[in-house]
């Protein structure tokens, strides 16, 4: 992969390159207590010194809140207006390597055989610039799901922090590329052969063999008690999925008044009640540790049975976050122990 | 420590509880998670100190925990005043609950009934810590257009996660407000209008029933401070009826009950 | 526009409202847009979003055969917000529809075969696809056979259209109602459809069942067609769950490793067997 170097210092610059390009950026920015995503201008507007944002950077391709159809009433008639969606091209800066992998994650679902084209506009349009990870805590676990602190896939343009003053650029996409050549001048070659990165990425230790995981949890689908015991404590609520970048699952809703209205979705999550009750009033998932079990078993079973992936990138922030102390990656570790 | 771990193996071990919910060792060393032991052995997970803040007493209502059999619980003052709460809403009847009052000095009280809880939490302090009036104050202070910029941008990150409602031990409704949808009184969506319809929903709900435990701003991934919100109409309930939740199993909805003494005379 | 809106739907007239049973409707829905129309396509057990503007959608299978062009049709009952909704509408409203979508019942692969169709109350429209769809290319297949029941003959669904079957000399039509639920007039069965299934005694030889009911139904009447050797593969059902986008994205109808809205509604009982009971 084709290396550069990039001085800190320079980032302004090449935002300010950026934006007069017409390109729009999104950047990890602390809200109180939290690092979330949004529109910045300079990079002292970015947060520092965290491992992970509280947000994903999901809401770039996929809104939590996005219209999908216009209608109006004209007497009895009705007037569809399609919801067509412009999108500024857009990068997304600062982002973590798992992050950069999920998007594949939402791919699969928004162009499993219908395509969607408000996920698909969005990503067309879009740009990762993402920055390796030099630290990591106790949630993450990425290398246990296949991925790594430096892991390029996903990205278009990978940075390494080296030396406090220095990313280190690997052009991992022509659209990564094509933002090399908005400023050319302030990618410096890397002199020397190639930088060897890993000596500066964070540790993050294996938590739990994949292949085993996958193996067992065919097996422990019918232990309800298991299931039970693990969702003790779980809230019920959508945090997790919510701040996951590889949750794509949504509710479609109207609102309308007597002129017109629209029809919309929102994020949705399988873990509330509601997700699955029938309007009968019979819902197949009652208790908590169905619901859970239907997470880990999408995430880590169903999804890539059909579509070829496991759907979760390691990010750790549905533990960090969860008010139940839940811990994904421990949940997990506890499945791929147990025997045959 | 100790007192609560004999306590606890004690009352597994001759079937007085089927389950002691307490606080054991979180992901990391500063945190705490909440545990449901069933038998003597496990209570070595058991701890407490200031690392538990977890409102427990959203477990009392919930139908898994429930199915377990008779509860005892760890007793924080909050955890305490919702289980006082829920006696007075008849979500838990008396001598339901065992309630273990943990003090500071690290002793165990063997709180029976509601009447031995209200005792017990008489000589405490009713009132919001300074730190929770100042920030109230603070708010307050600030004119109504001030007041209103400063919830729409704390709300602006709302996901309608429903951490909040999930993390209250008040909110056990098993069709939550938000749910019905004929006609659909909440709108679902996590857009401006809705983020505020359904906090301003949730803290109504919740006036004069809130116990200002905090747990919902707690639970918010995104730190939003909306305790602030119920902890003001508790105030506000407190100041206008004299009505405090938490302080008895007696019943007194404030939204709930008409005096022919009222205040108010657009009723009459 | 790298792609055309998938949730925008076909624009719907209703032409004609029929009062099956109470609380149930057929609604006969014309495109609009007559080449829309004209190019509408579909195969029998697919299903359709049905939508009210400013209440939402509905999922229902599309009740009426692909050999009748130029319409579709939908039963239902009325249920919730939008079930309500579209009850209250009438003829010369518009709805919306997206569809066709979801799996179909293999009914090439029946040719020469004898169809036994199973149904109980309100699931009896998914099957009435494949019914007309046979009875419109009659020669192509075996015996047909029909055991539809429901709790009282007031709630007998098609009821003019089960005269036609009747009157029909090609078609074998078994109907009952649950004991209580005869009128004094009633000539058909009185018994739970699985017991009237058991009383006919149909032969598995060279046939497929296809069976839509409550769960109650299905679940009784599943040992009485492996008691006359239905093996697994013969019997076909289709699945009911909540929906929304109908298109395998917004999750909600995800059972085991399938969704109803992609590998469904259709499954055969061997499938069926295979999923977690989380329906």
């Amino acid at each position: 992969m084709e290396q550069r170097l990039l001085k800190r210092e320079s980032v302004g610059q090449l935002f300010a390159k950026l934006a007069d390009a017409g390109w729009r950026i999104v950047g990890p920015c602390r809200s109180g207590e939290a690092v979330v995503f949004k529109d910045v201008h300079a990079p002292q507007e970015m947060a520092a010194d965290y491992v992970q944002t509280t947000l994903s950077p999901k809401s770039v391709v996929f809104p939590r809140y996005e219209l999908l159809l216009r209608y109006r009433f004209e007497g009895k008639d009705v007037k569809i207006d399609d919801e067509q969606i412009t999108v500024v091209p857009t990068v997304i800066f600062g982002l973590r390597p798992c992050d950069a992998r999920s998007l594949a994650v939402l791919n699969a679902v928004f162009s499993w055989d219908y395509q969607d084209v408000f996920f698909k506009t969005r990503l067309e349009n879009t740009t990762i610039i993402t920055v390796s990870c030099t630290t990591s805590d106790p949630y993450c676990f990425c290398t246990s799901v296949n991925g790594g602190p430096g892991d390029p896939q996903g990205s278009d343009l990978l940075l390494t922090p080296f030396d406090a003053d220095e990313y280190l650029v690997e052009i991992v996409t022509d659209r990564g590329r094509a933002i090399v050549d908005q400023a050319p001048e302030l990618f410096a070659p890397a002199a020397g052969g190639e930088v060897n990165k890993v000596r500066v990425l964070a540790d993050v230790p294996v938590r739990f063999e994949m292949s085993r995981l996958v193996e067992c949890l065919p097996r422990v689908f019918n232990d309800e008690a298991f299931w039970a015991e693990q969702a003790m404590r779980c809230l019920g609520c959508g945090a997790c999925a919510f701040l996951c970048p590889a949750c794509a699952c949504f509710d479609i809703q109207d609102e309308a008044d007597r002129q017109g209205g629209v029809r919309y979705r929102c994020w949705d999550s399988c873990g509330l009640s509601l997700f699955t009750l029938h309007t009968s009033g019979h819902n197949p998932r009652t208790t908590q540790g169905q619901r859970w079990r239907q997470r880990v078993m999408h995430k880590f079973s169903y999804f890539k049975d059909r579509l070829g992936t496991i759907a979760c990138v390691g990010c750790g922030r549905c533990s960090r976050s969860c008010p139940a102390d839940m811990n994904l990656a421990e949940h997990l570790q506890a499945l791929a122990e147990t025997s045959a | 420590m100790d007192a609560l771990r004999n306590k606890a193996r004690d009352l597994l071990s001759d079937g007085s509880v089927q389950v002691v919910i307490g606080y054991g060792p979180g992901s990391v060393p500063d945190q705490a998670r909440a545990v449901f032991l069933r038998r003597p052995e496990q209570v070595g997970a058991l701890f407490f100190d200031d690392r538990c803040h977890q409102n427990l007493a959203v477990y009392l209502t919930k139908p898994e925990v429930k199915a377990l059999g008779k509860p005892a619980i760890v007793g924080t003052p909050a955890i305490l005043r919702s289980i006082l709460q829920l006696a007075a809403e008849n979500q838990i009847a008396d001598g339901q609950v065992l309630a273990l009052g943990v003090d500071g000095d690290g002793r165990v009280t063997e709180l029976p009934d509601f009447k031995s809880i209200e005792d017990f939490l008489a000589p405490l302090p009713a009132d919001l810590s300074p730190q929770e009036q100042e920030q109230l104050a603070r708010i307050e202070a600030m004119s109504r257009s001030e007041r209103w910029n400063y919830w729409i941008d704390q709300l602006s990150c709302c996901l309608r996660c429903y951490a909040c409602r999930a993390a209250c031990p008040l909110c056990y409704c098993g069709r939550c407000a938000v749910e019905a949808n004929q006609p659909q009184w909440i709108p679902v969506a996590p857009h401006p209008r809705g983020v505020l319809e359904w906090h301003l929903a949730r803290a109504m709900h919740l006036a004069g029933r809130c116990v200002n435990c905090g747990s919902c701003a707690k639970a918010c991934p995104l730190g939003i401070p909306i305790h602030l919100l119920t902890q003001m109409l508790s105030q506000e309930v407190a100041k206008r009826f004299g009505l405090q939740a938490g302080r008895s199993a007696k019943r007194e909805y404030v939204l709930g009950t008409f005096k022919p003494d009222d205040a108010e005379d657009f009723i009459r | 526009m790298i792609a055309p809106n998938i949730y925008k739907p076909y624009l719907m007239r209703i032409e004609k409202i029929t009062d099956e049973a109470p609380g149930i409707k057929t609604f006969r829905l014309v495109f609009t847009d007559e080449q829309e129309g004209r190019d509408f396509r579909f195969k029998a057990g697919q299903f359709g979003e049905y939508g009210v503007f400013g209440e939402g959608e509905c999922t229902f299978c599309i009740a009426s055969s692909p050999t009748r062009t130029g319409y579709i049709e939908c039963t239902f009952r009325q249920a919730g917000r939008v079930t309500s909704a579209l009850a209250d509408r009438e003829e010369g409203d518009l709805i919306g529809f997206r569809g066709p979508y979801g799996n179909t019942f293999p009914i090439d692969d029946w040719q020469g075969k004898n169809l036994i169709f199973i149904a109980g109350g309100i699931a009896l429209p998914p099957l009435r696809c494949v019914i007309w769809n046979v009875l419109d290319l009659r020669d192509r297949y075996g015996d047909v056979t029909i055991v539809y029941g429901a709790r009282t003959v007031d709630d007998l669904v098609y009821k003019h259209e089960l005269e036609e079957w009747r009157r029909r000399g090609d078609v074998k039509l078994i109907t009952t109602v649950d004991p209580g639920g005869e009128t004094p007039d009633w000539t058909g069965e009185v018994g739970f459809v699985p017991t009237i299934v058991e009383k006919q005694a149909p032969s598995a030889a060279n046939a497929v069942a296809l069976v839509c009911g409550p769960p109650i139904m299905i679940k009784l009447t599943l040992p009485v067609l492996a008691k006359l050797d239905f093996t697994p593969d013969q019997i076909y059902t289709t699945l009911e769950n909540r929906m929304k986008c109908g298109v395998g994205k917004c999750g909600r109808c995800n059972v085991g490793k399938y969704f109803v809205c992609k590998d469904g509604p259709v499954f055969t009982l061997a499938q069926l067997n295979d999923l977690p009971p989380e329906y």
